[in-house]
């Protein structure tokens, strides 16, 4: 058995969420080896090859990948699909882009956002909004795997000496041409890999007054999230968004504000280690999985919150 | 131009599921069933493109149990020109379905294939990118805007981060992300209408595919539970309580 690991990675340095999917590829058994396709991906793969855990690192890399589109970035995964029993990826926007296609071309199931290895061939994996989790075993000689990264631990970045081999690169498909990128610039950290969320919901009613919460946010060293309410109502960008749609977040410290806790906000953060909630009404559902909830007006809440944490 | 639409008929996403005793799966008998949201949002989109004069037809697909044809009407409702349904008891996963639907992207050669990214039931996330794959065409997931011009569509995606843009050469496969559209009220008058529009009648073995399922369920379970906690009194019992008893800042 071997375990293939497709690197989220920027070029220059891996994704966080690659060192949780190489964690979940050790446990499948056999050696782990990192695949990153990419474009002067020179220093991605250096990092990669210092990741504890990982036996081989091969590298693809051509103008054509350096911007991870699905149709090149899975060509060059099935290219080297063959000498693998497992293919993980991490369940980001862009493995999910990737890892369905890689399935398909090799005419296998994708076992979507595992939370659990129970073996090689046996996994978990929530349904329904976290609602049930289904124990589900795979027959196929591949199995082809997305991963929840809060559900498992990061690989350590360092302490590792991977061998590093450069590939062929496949060809471009010529399908798909990357145009440009949007991408927010923020000194907060990563929603995903934050240990403090601050989310705001529907409550705050207006995109004005999410800044209330940006204090807060400085205050706790906190990534900041929002509903899909908030987000519908245009009030948060979408990458924010917290929930079975959005992103999955388990942070030491979750502070809900103005959130009502819809089920499917509740599935994006009910595993966080500490849930705060603050809230008008006093019968939120929010306040059925907080820690500790305060019923008060966000609005003379959060800034006193602010100034009593000094 | 013509636009395919797969929906998928699931449990109404305001329905909380339980786990049935027996650890078998959740229990949906007697629940609401509705059109995955998402998918919905790519009806209204491909609406919205013939509106704009980009696409003459709109086909809506369902691959399930005759009662995904409800689906399929209210797919018409909302204003597709016809529907097809894939009908079969099996358990469908995504790669059968993507193999079902490749088969009617040969039969009726559409231009576009827009669908939900997720459906909101077994949250699987694949069935676009394994469509595309397996009919060889490029793809373009998470979709906050389509702009079709000159043989391609350009793509706005929503990713970790912010937003991408991508061109892909058509015939292609769009997944829908929430941003994309508000998808209309259906209204009595167009119900109606969508009861006299045609809906086809396929079985897999007609477009011969073999739906059975890859991925066995062993077992559903609850997951682990989370109990309520404490109501604090005011904000510094709040800060108290973390600092002291949570030890969290």
């Amino acid at each position: 058995m071997a375990a293939l690991v497709i690197a989220e990675h920027d070029n220059a340095s891996l994704k966080p969420s690659t060192l949780n999917t190489i964690t979940a590829a050790a446990q499948c058994g056999g050696d782990v080896t990192v695949l990153v396709a990419g474009s002067n991906c020179d220093a991605a793969a250096r990092a990669a090859a210092q990741v504890a855990g990982v036996a081989k690192v091969l590298v693809a890399d051509a103008a054509q990948l350096g911007d991870q589109l699905a149709e090149n970035v899975a060509a060059q995964v099935v290219a080297v699909a063959s000498a693998y029993s497992h293919i993980l990826a991490p369940a980001t926007a862009s493995g999910k882009n990737i890892a369905p296609r890689v399935a398909a071309l090799l005419d296998v199931a994708q076992i979507s956002e595992i939370t659990s290895v129970e073996s090689p061939d046996t996994f978990t994996r929530p349904i329904y909004a976290g609602n049930a989790i289904a124990t589900v075993q795979s027959a196929d000689a591949v199995k082809v795997i997305t991963v929840r990264g809060t559900a498992f631990d990061a690989a350590a970045a360092s302490g590792g000496s991977a061998s590093v081999e450069k590939i062929d690169a496949v060809a471009d498909s010529g399908m798909s041409t990357f145009v440009g990128r949007e991408i927010a610039k923020s000194d907060r950290p990563e929603l995903t890999a934050a240990k403090v969320v601050v989310s705001g919901g529907r409550g705050m009613g207006s995109a004005e007054n999410f800044h209330l919460l940006e204090p807060l946010a400085d205050r706790l060293g906190a990534a900041m999230g929002a509903s899909r309410a908030a987000v519908d109502a245009g009030y948060a960008p979408n990458d924010w968004q917290v929930g079975q749609t959005g992103k999955i977040v388990a942070p030491q410290l979750y502070v809900a504000i103005g959130i009502s806790g819809a089920i499917q906000h509740l599935a994006g953060m009910k595993d966080s280690k500490v849930i705060v909630a603050i809230n008008k009404d006093e019968e939120a559902p929010i306040f059925g999985v907080a820690d500790y909830g305060l019923v008060a007006d966000l609005f003379q809440a959060v800034p006193e919150l602010v100034e009593k944490l000094g | 131009m013509k636009i395919l639409v797969p929906v998928k008929r699931v449990v109404d996403y305001n329905v909380k599921v339980r786990v049935k005793s027996d650890q078998t799966g959740v229990d949906i008998a007697n629940v609401k069933m509705s059109m995955n949201p998402f998918d919905e949002i790519a009806v209204e989109e491909a609406v919205r493109l013939r509106e704009k004069g980009v696409a003459t037809e709109i086909i809506a697909v369902s691959c399930g149990t005759a009662a995904c044809q409800e689906t399929l009407r209210t797919a018409m409702a909302i204003g597709a020109d016809r529907a097809i349904l894939v009908e079969t008891g099996v358990e469908l996963q995504p790669l059968a379905v993507a193999k079902l639907l490749k088969a009617l992207i040969d039969k009726e050669q559409p231009q576009l294939v827009i669908l939900g990214k997720q459906a909101i039931d077994d949250d699987a996330n694949q069935t676009g990118q394994m469509l595309a794959a397996l009919a060889g065409l490029p793809q373009a997931t998470f979709a906050s805007k389509i702009e079709v011009a000159d043989g391609k569509a350009a793509v706005t995606r929503e990713v970790d981060g912010g937003l991408e843009t991508v061109s892909v050469t058509l015939p292609a496969v769009v997944t829908t992300d929430l941003r994309l559209n508000e998808p209309r009220y259906v209204t009595l008058p167009n119900i109606m209408k969508a009861k006299k529009k045609q809906l086809d009648n396929y079985k897999p073995a007609d477009l011969g595919v073999d739906p059975a399922p890859r991925l066995k369920t062993l077992k559903v379970s609850e997951p682990a539970g989370r109990k309520a906690g404490v109501k604090v009194a005011d904000v510094a019992a709040l800060v108290d309580k973390l600092k002291n008893e949570a030890k969290v800042i």
